[in-house]
């Protein structure tokens, strides 16, 4: 069980962004503490990617607070984000396809030289070194990840969230191109990275992945949250009808 | 594409170029330059591939292939400068000015040491600023390049006019003249020198590369291989001197000289030319900037961002500032690359560098750059510069029409492309 007595890892306040005159998300609160992963679920469109795009940098809130350890926070810009030791792996992988998994992993992060220079050996050998864990079958190291497959690529989006020693991992359908087995490999990487202590947000349109997976689940409709459910406490069809009907279940409220 | 196992170390080594890991696309485009020249060669009855001409060629792609350089960035983040040809133009004017008027007001004089090197930092720091300033305009005000480029190309060209009122400026200073061609050369001793320290540098280079990978335990090439390379690049390093070297000074001019310094010309003296100082220069700009592009933090950022912008952009890159380095520093080529071309004609000329964006964009593009963005190379777009300058001076040389000139020239620009694209689909390199 997740302790969630102490101050959340990270807490998202009363956050509004809209785009021309469309509320994509409109005064949601969500939390996070450590260990604990807590899916977002939705529709398309409901509002999930825009939400947690606020919390990597990538939007700006319209109305709203971030805290980080109970700390408030300003995130402008994912070089912010990635100072608070937040990482994300987007839901369109964000991989520049002309170059290659090591340069893309260490894309504005780059190792260099003494003389300040890439070191693009040195970023290779890590390379080698992360996907050795995360995806054994991964070679082609030389290759523009345009040449990998959808499996591959999602392997490099996630080793580059991995390997920054990240406090707050955040996952836009990370298996959204996988298949079954590697799936199961992205079921394996979060436990392990819950068990070191993580905090991970993981938005997933598989209710039955979110129960295996999840410790709580926010589920957003219209781009309002409909509510926050620990998964023990809850069936399949309470969150379906959380994510279809937009109404909470009767049982618990977390 | 979908198997991960298949590009396994020692899979799929089918032929020797594979092997040497030849860039198959270099290989074309060297290909290509061979066939014009050897076609060239004959319709000339072999005057094309004399020294002299081979020098003539050299000195004549020097500034399009300097800006050439610039462009490929400016192409990979998916940009496009149509100004350049203005842009040198008005980098020309500035330096000219500075040279007749500006300076000699200030009490330096035609023949003092400082008139070269001042006027080349002023007109190198208006070409920096000018082209910040356009990237200031694309990136931050995010006007598109070819709208912002287009009105430059009026504005620039027409600064140029207003600065030296239309008139032609010169003569210019005698050493600025060295850097133009065939007035500045460094001659065949120290050509042999030059030639010489490439050729162990190239050598090194590669040899640290095999080195770094050895160290990280990643799969090499053959020996054999790499030697081949380092023999390949020291032939073609020391070919090159050897062309330039064997190019002599005419006697006439020789005795000249010698009249000057009072002396008689020793009977049968000859004196080669060796490498001109402008292809020292347009020799270290390539230099520099494949640096720049391949191994630096700039330089992957340019590429990141042509690739994927948004990707870039949530990497931390920031895109804006970016924009503004990549047409700074095509302002700062424009700069070079009119000191190179105005040196050459020893003044400025009104329409110094017209059409020059249309040779530039054509270099960049038949080297391979692709304008889609993210995909470019600086040898490409030099030796793009040499083919198209060796198309031109071939078919002059031939007789050909101007007209039919440049309506081939277009072709083959259109026909060059079309051929990296069904290249790239038949590779599966989209
Ligand atoms: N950059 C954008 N510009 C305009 N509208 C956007 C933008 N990003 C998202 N939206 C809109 O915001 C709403 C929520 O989208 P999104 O957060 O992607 O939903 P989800 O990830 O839950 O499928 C949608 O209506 C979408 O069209
Ligand atoms: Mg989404």
């Amino acid at each position: 069980m997740v302790d969630r007595s102490g101050t959340p890892l990270v807490e998202m306040r009363d956050v509004s962004v809209s785009f021309g005159g469309i509320k994509a998300v409109d005064h949601v609160t969500i939390d996070l503490y450590p260990g604990e992963v807590v899916g977002l679920l939705g529709h398309n469109g409901a509002g999930k990617s825009t939400l947690i795009k606020c919390l990597s940098g990538a939007y700006k809130m319209d109305a709203g607070e971030i805290y980080v350890d109970g700390k408030l926070v300003d995130i402008q810009n994912p070089r912010d984000a990635r100072g608070h030791n937040i990482e994300t792996i987007y839901q369109t992988l964000a991989l520049a396809d002309n170059l290659d998994a090591a340069s893309n992993l260490f894309l504005g992060r780059e190792l260099i030289t003494p003389t300040g220079l890439v070191d693009d050996a040195r970023m290779e050998a890590e390379t080698r070194k992360i996907m050795a864990r995360l995806n054994p079958n991964f070679k082609k190291f030389n290759a523009p990840v345009k040449a990998l497959s959808g499996g591959q690529r999602q392997s490099v989006a996630i080793a580059r969230a991995v390997y920054f020693n990240a406090r707050i991992l955040v996952m836009d359908e990370p298996t959204a191109a996988l298949g079954p087995q590697e799936t199961q490999m992205v079921a394996e990487l979060i436990e392990q990275l819950k068990a070191q202590g993580i905090g991970i947000f993981l938005i997933e349109h598989d209710v039955h992945s979110v129960m295996n997976l999840c410790d709580r689940a926010s589920v957003m409709k219209n781009g309002q949250l409909v509510g926050t459910v620990d998964v023990d406490k809850v069936t399949d069809e309470d969150i379906l009808s959380m994510i279809i009907l937009g109404k909470r279940p009767e049982v618990a409220a977390s | 594409m979908a198997d991960a196992s298949a590009s396994g170390t020692s899979i799929g080594r089918k032929n020797i170029f594979k092997t040497l890991e030849f860039d198959t696309r270099l290989l074309g485009m060297v290909g290509a330059f061979v066939l014009v020249c050897i076609v060239f060669n004959v319709l000339t009855e072999g005057r094309f591939l004399t020294p002299r001409n081979i020098f003539n060629l050299t000195i004549q792609t020097v500034s399009v292939a300097i800006m050439a350089t610039g462009m490929v960035f400016i192409i990979v983040t998916r940009h496009i400068d149509l100004s350049v040809g203005a842009l040198l133009a008005t980098c020309s004017a500035i330096m000219a000015m500075t040279q007749t008027q500006f300076l000699p007001s200030l009490g330096i004089d035609y023949g003092s040491p400082l008139m070269a090197p001042v006027a080349i930092v002023i007109g190198l720091l208006a070409g920096g600023l000018i082209g910040a300033f356009h990237g200031w305009l694309v990136g931050y005000l995010t006007i598109p390049a070819f709208i912002v480029t287009l009105g430059g190309f009026l504005v620039w060209r027409n600064v140029a006019w207003y600065l030296t009122s239309g008139q032609t400026i010169g003569p210019l200073d005698d050493t600025f003249q060295k850097l133009g061609g065939i007035g500045g050369t460094l001659g065949t001793t120290a050509s042999w020198i030059i030639g010489a320290l490439a050729v162990a540098a190239a050598c090194y280079g590669i040899l640290q590369a095999r080195r770094a990978r050895i160290a990280h335990e990643f799969p090499v090439k053959p020996v054999w291989a790499e030697a081949t390379l380092m023999a390949l690049a020291a032939a073609l390093i020391l070919g090159f001197v050897a062309t330039l070297n064997a190019y002599s000074v005419p006697t006439r001019v020789l005795a000249r000289e010698f009249e000057a310094r009072g002396e008689v010309m020793p009977e049968g003296f000859t004196q080669g030319y060796g490498i001109p100082f402008s292809v020292l220069i347009l020799i270290a700009i390539a230099v520099v900037m494949t640096v720049v592009a391949r191994r630096t933090r700039l330089g992957r950022y340019i590429f990141a961002t042509g690739g994927n912008p948004d990707a870039a952009e949530l990497s931390g890159i920031n895109t804006r500032l970016l924009t503004v380095k990549v047409f700074a520093m095509m302002g700062v080529l424009c700069a070079l690359a009119g000191m190179v071309a105005s040196a050459r004609l020893s003044f400025h000329s009104n329409d110094i560098g017209t059409l020059d964006e249309l040779r530039v964009i054509a270099a960049a593009v038949i080297g391979g750059t692709a304008l889609a963005g993210g995909i470019g190379t600086i040898y490409g777009a030099i030796l793009g510069a040499l083919i198209m300058q060796s198309l031109q001076s071939g078919m002059a040389m031939v007789g050909v029409d101007a007209p039919f000139q440049n309506i081939v020239v277009g072709g083959v620009l259109v026909l060059a492309v079309l051929i990296d694209i069904i290249y790239r689909k038949r590779t599966g390199d989209v």
